[in-house]
């Protein structure tokens, strides 16, 4: 079967990369492109360590047909930072120690990152349900809703 | 809030200290927030395959024939193993340690045990493609009865599960098919009992469920050296077995990990990492074999069930004056970690209550169920379940709050533990009592003075009883589950062990080394504290981690209560039961 | 190995899958991918359609049409569609809402596809098209009872009145973890009043049978009565007419038939979870 080519912007970089016809997102980001920042955690859509913005929309990238992504915007974890400086997620997720043993992290910052861009000061109520879709089997998501409230009232939060 | 009680606690820990009761951040963090954390499979490799293995759908079957050759010629597939592939394939954990006969293959040969057994590996240039060939091996079973109940398999005619211990129970010390725990006469207890109370518990399987599934990446390096990025716990755990298993020196193997993605106790068994090594050596080519969810959630080793009866006698002001506990742990088909978890569990009960007379019975029976191993006090929790549902139950049945219940039986410092130890810093007394306060539950004047500073060791709470012996389970023997007592052990008798050696069976070849069974000498109730350690007798050699040295004692005394009538020597005889992993628990 | 076709028209996808049996739409990837990802499906064409009639939202009306590539977020976006927003947000968390679709939720198996049980409480229809041809309109009820033959075409949108009063519409979805986890039943049900009495009801469950169901025995106990205490009675009753749970790893057969006459209970007299 002949691999299809494929464009797209990631993390705000032109990337183009040939993949199968019926490879998914995750792959193709991992093993194609090198960006480790999405996680494989059960390829069937229940655990969010894969978690994506394609054009700004949470996705998962398990169950995210590659090609479906042509000429789309791809964000990850690893392009959060605006070099040195963390996003504010970031900062608050230290200084919160909302990581155990930091699997689940990428997505549950890109989980975050989809609220905060829609929702600049979202309730409890509304964090929680942000990462319902996100597991942390290390159970830390006390830490982590009171380091994503804490960065909704972080100066310079509302950068997506 | 943490708060470390100095009257109970004065000696336990030093008030200077750096970084415990502060935040400070920690190193992995900034890779965490940053996704620069490399987990095992975040590595790329050139010309990398992935591994998928083929698994028994039959929970217990024989292995007529296989048959490899469409999936051989399937597009992408680099290789196909089979059990005749893997250089040594037979092997337990704990075999790193000398404890327990090799009993699990790698690849399965001539029959499968549980449902889920791995028997063909295929490696391929893309995961698909390996997940395609997987459907075209052809293994012909000719399914065989199956086993599921801890004490089903047990009895005569029970189908063998595993044929290294064909008894379905793992072998202790090549004598016993069960742990077992003596301290004075249960029987009489009951006898003298206004209550006798029996119940039966029942734990299933718990999956771990760790959020990044088990797995790994081996590459070769240079000079015949094989690099393996592992989600391993305990790595050099993983290097040792691995070494064994594809049979090389474990100088050729470099282990990386350290960042794990959950493990919780599921990530100890070394589940992938010599079938990638050995597929690497076979394949010239980094090999990757990671497990999907539905593999890590059915075949990836859960917490073992456990079957506990608790047997109590109880008198009607409360207090219990005997306990039996009978437990069967589900190791499923093959030994793992389950041997360890009925010594850590023997070494727990009665629970953290003085009890005059205390037996239990600690069985870990093989069941055509998936192999359980290590997770979060395993061995422990389940019994801890089961002892406080009973103790709610006896506290109904003795009409006393549950709380204060707790408080008259729970152990007081310098009480004598049926190891033969005496308890210090309990604190029980103290923890329900400030749970009590928490809760605003009432507790009477009475519970509330009493302390676990005060009443312990008094009497015949410091002394080891005259202790009725049996040799019930002795392996080979007719009257194995039943049996009168063998020999009654006087009062004081402390369980002292000839020599330092610890116990060892089994051997890397599978034999079992000779075993040498503690015997028992009378205590010298006169006699001054005898140092830590003494050194063995010769021949033996004790290996190193078994051997503390003489300052290893504790360095605080124990608290100001009187000196316990018992052996103050807190080495082996008891230490045994931690021995297997070579480190003392106080 | 899987082969690939996008589609850019509706008709073309539908000629592909009625002339060969390996292909399979796929949507927004969370019933396909799955399988691809777990090496169920390694043979065959997925079939991708790019159409934007796919996606087409009519909602403004009495009748709505929905493309059956509606996604979850998009129903949630959509204020003409707040009845149906506790549906459309019991799926999944805000990543799969962004991908699942409401085409592939009336063949997601049970315990999955809650929002096809507040589909069939609507009395909604499918629009099915088989080869070139034109679009037709099957009953819900009908398409899921031969759901597990297949081959009856491509899945184009789902129609279906807009309640006139909101309010009589409700939708449960009960499952152990909070606030999100998967279903250990749903129950949908469209109870219009007409002189204080319920006319047509409509209950439907799902995770009660091997697809979602209509609950025609607490329809029929419902049908013309005042939904006081006694019609509640009645209808738990009924409840458990027609319904052939599963053991699963969520709940057992067992548990799923004690708990439904409650909740259904709480759900008819408006009572909290």
């Amino acid at each position: 079967m002949a691999k299809l080519p494929i464009q797209f912007r990631l993390n705000g970089s032109d990337r183009a990369t040939f993949v199968d016809p019926a490879s998914n997102l995750l792959d193709t980001l991992r093993r194609g492109l090198g960006d480790f920042g999405p996680k494989y955690g059960c390829g069937q859509g229940t655990c969010g360590v894969c978690t994506v913005l394609v054009d700004g929309e949470p996705q998962l990238a398990c169950l995210t047909l590659a090609v479906s992504c042509e000429g789309r915007q791809i964000e990850t974890t690893s392009g959060m930072a605006d070099g040195p400086n963390l996003h504010p997620l970031q900062d608050a997720f230290m200084d919160h120690f909302a990581a155990q043993c930091g699997f689940c992290t990428p997505g549950m910052l890109t989980a975050a990152r989809a609220l905060l861009a829609k929702n600049p000061q979202p309730s409890r109520e509304e964090v929680v349900e942000a990462i319902s879709g996100n597991i942390c089997r290390c159970t830390g998501y006390e830490p982590i809703i009171a380091a994503i409230l804490a960065a909704a009232n972080a100066p310079g939060a509302r950068r997506a | 809030m943490l708060e470390l009680r100095k009257d109970l606690f004065a000696d336990e820990r030093d008030d200077n200290l750096n970084v415990i009761g502060k935040g400070v951040q920690r190193q992995d963090m900034p890779g965490h927030v940053t996704a620069r954390t490399r987990f095992f499979d975040d590595h790329a490799f050139d010309g990398m395959l992935h591994l998928k293995v083929v698994r028994s759908p039959h929970h217990h079957a024989r292995i007529r024939s296989i048959d490899t050759s469409a999936a051989e010629r399937a597009p992408g597939v680099k290789r196909v193993l089979r059990g005749a592939d893997v250089p040594v394939n037979k092997n337990t954990l704990l075999s790193l340690i000398n404890f327990g006969k090799d009993d699990e293959p790698s690849l399965a040969v001539s029959k499968v045990s549980y449902k889920g057994e791995p028997v063909i590996a295929i490696l391929a240039d893309s995961e698909a493609q390996a997940l395609a060939a997987r459907k075209l091996v052809r293994i012909d079973y000719d399914p065989l009865p199956a086993v599921f109940d801890v004490e089903e398999t047990l009895k005569p005619g029970a189908p063998v599960v595993n044929e290294t211990y064909p008894g379905n129970y793992f072998e202790y010390h090549e004598r016993f098919d069960h742990q077992k725990l003596r301290f004075g006469d249960v029987e009489r207890g009951f006898a003298s009992a206004d209550i006798v109370m029996e119940h039966r518990y029942q734990m299933s399987p718990i999956e771990h469920a760790p959020t990044e599934t088990n797995g790994s990446i081996a590459a070769p390096e240079q000079n015949g050296r094989y690099v393996v990025h592992s989600c391993a716990q305990g790595l050099f755990f993983a290097l040792g077995t691995t070494a064994k298993i594809v049979d090389v020196e474990s100088n050729q193997l470099h282990f990386i990990g350290g960042t794990v993605g959950g493990g919780f106790g599921g990530k100890v068994d070394s589940l992938t990492e010599p079938l990638a090594v050995l597929g690497a050596m076979l394949t010239g080519r980094p090999v990757r074999f990671v497990l999907d969810r539905e593999e890590e959630m059915l075949y990836g080793s859960p917490r073992g069930a456990e079957r506990i009866y608790i047997k109590d006698g109880l008198m009607r002001d409360g207090r219990i004056v005997a306990r039996h506990i009978r437990s069967y742990f589900d190791a499923g088909a093959y030994t793992r970690l389950s041997s360890y978890a009925a010594i850590k569990c023997t070494a727990h009960v009665p629970g953290p209550y003085w009890i005059p007379n205390v037996a239990s019975d600690i069985y870990v029976s093989y069941t055509n169920r998936c192999p359980s191993t290590a997770m979060r006090g395993f061995g422990v929790t389940a019994v801890d379940f089961a002892l406080e549902v009973q103790m709610d139950r006896l506290a109904e049945a003795a009409s006393m709050d549950p709380m204060e219940f707790r408080i008259l039986n729970a152990y007081r410092d310098g009480d004598m533990k049926p190891h033969r130890r005496a308890a210090k810093n309990t604190a029980l007394v103290e923890c329900v009592q400030v749970a009590a306060e928490k809760a605003n539950w009432p507790l009477s004047e009475q519970a509330k003075r009493a302390s676990s500073l005060i009443g312990g060791g008094a009497g015949e709470r410091a002394q080891i009883p005259a202790t009725q012996l049996d040799a019930r389970g002795q392996i080979g023997r007719p009257d194995t589950r039943s049996g009168p007592v063998t020999q009654v052990l006087p009062a004081g008798t402390s369980r002292i062990a000839p020599s330092k050696q610890p116990v060892m069976e089994g051997a890397r070849d599978g034999r079992a080394t000779p075993t040498q069974v503690p015997r028992y000498e009378p205590q010298r109730p006169t006699a001054p504290p005898p140092p830590a350690y003494q050194p063995a007798p010769p021949p033996y050699q004790p290996a190193s981690s078994y051997s503390p040295a003489p300052g290893h004692q504790p360095a605080s005394p124990p608290p100001a209560s009187p000196p316990p009538a018992a052996p103050a020597q807190t080495q082996h005889g008891a230490v045994r039961f931690s021995s297997v992993f070579g480190t003392r628990r106080r | 190995m899987l082969d690939l076709r996008t589609c850019a028209s509706l008709s073309e996808a539908a000629g592909i899958l009625s002339g060969d049996r390996q292909a399979l739409l796929i949507g927004g990837g969370t019933l396909v991918m799955r399988d691809v990802n777990e090496g169920r499906l390694t043979e065959g064409t997925l079939v991708r359609v790019t159409d934007p009639a796919f996606r087409q939202m009519s909602t403004g009306g009495a009748r709505v049409e929905l493309g059956a590539g509606v996604t979850m977020a998009m129903v949630l976006a959509n204020r003409d569609l707040a009845f149906l927003h506790a549906a459309a947000r019991a799926i999944g968390g805000p990543a799969v809402r962004t991908m699942a679709t409401i085409g592939g939720n009336l063949f997601a198996a049970a315990p999955y596809g809650d929002f096809t049980v507040a589909l069939l409480a609507l009395d909604a229809q499918v629009v099915l098209q088989s080869g070139y041809g034109s679009g037709r309109a099957v009953a819900l009820e009908d398409f899921l009872s031969a759901r597990e033959r297949g081959g009856q075409g491509l899945v184009t949108a789902v129609q279906f009145a807009r309640p006139q009063n909101p309010a009589e519409f409700h939708f449960r979805k009960i499952s152990r973890v909070k606030p999100k986890g998967i279903s250990l039943l749903s129950i949908a049900a469209h109870l219009p009043l007409a002189g204080g009495r319920i006319a047509q009801a409509r209950v439907a469950y799902g995770a009660m049978a091997p697809t979602p169901i209509r609950a025609r025995g607490v329809e029929r106990a419902l049908d013309g009565k005042p939904l006081d205490q006694a019609a509640v009675q009645v209808a738990k009753q009924a409840a458990l007419e027609g319904c052939r749970p599963a053991t699963d790893a969520i709940a057992s057969e067992w548990y799923r038939r004690e708990i439904l006459p409650v909740h259904l209970g709480r759900l008819l007299a408006g009572e909290p979870r």
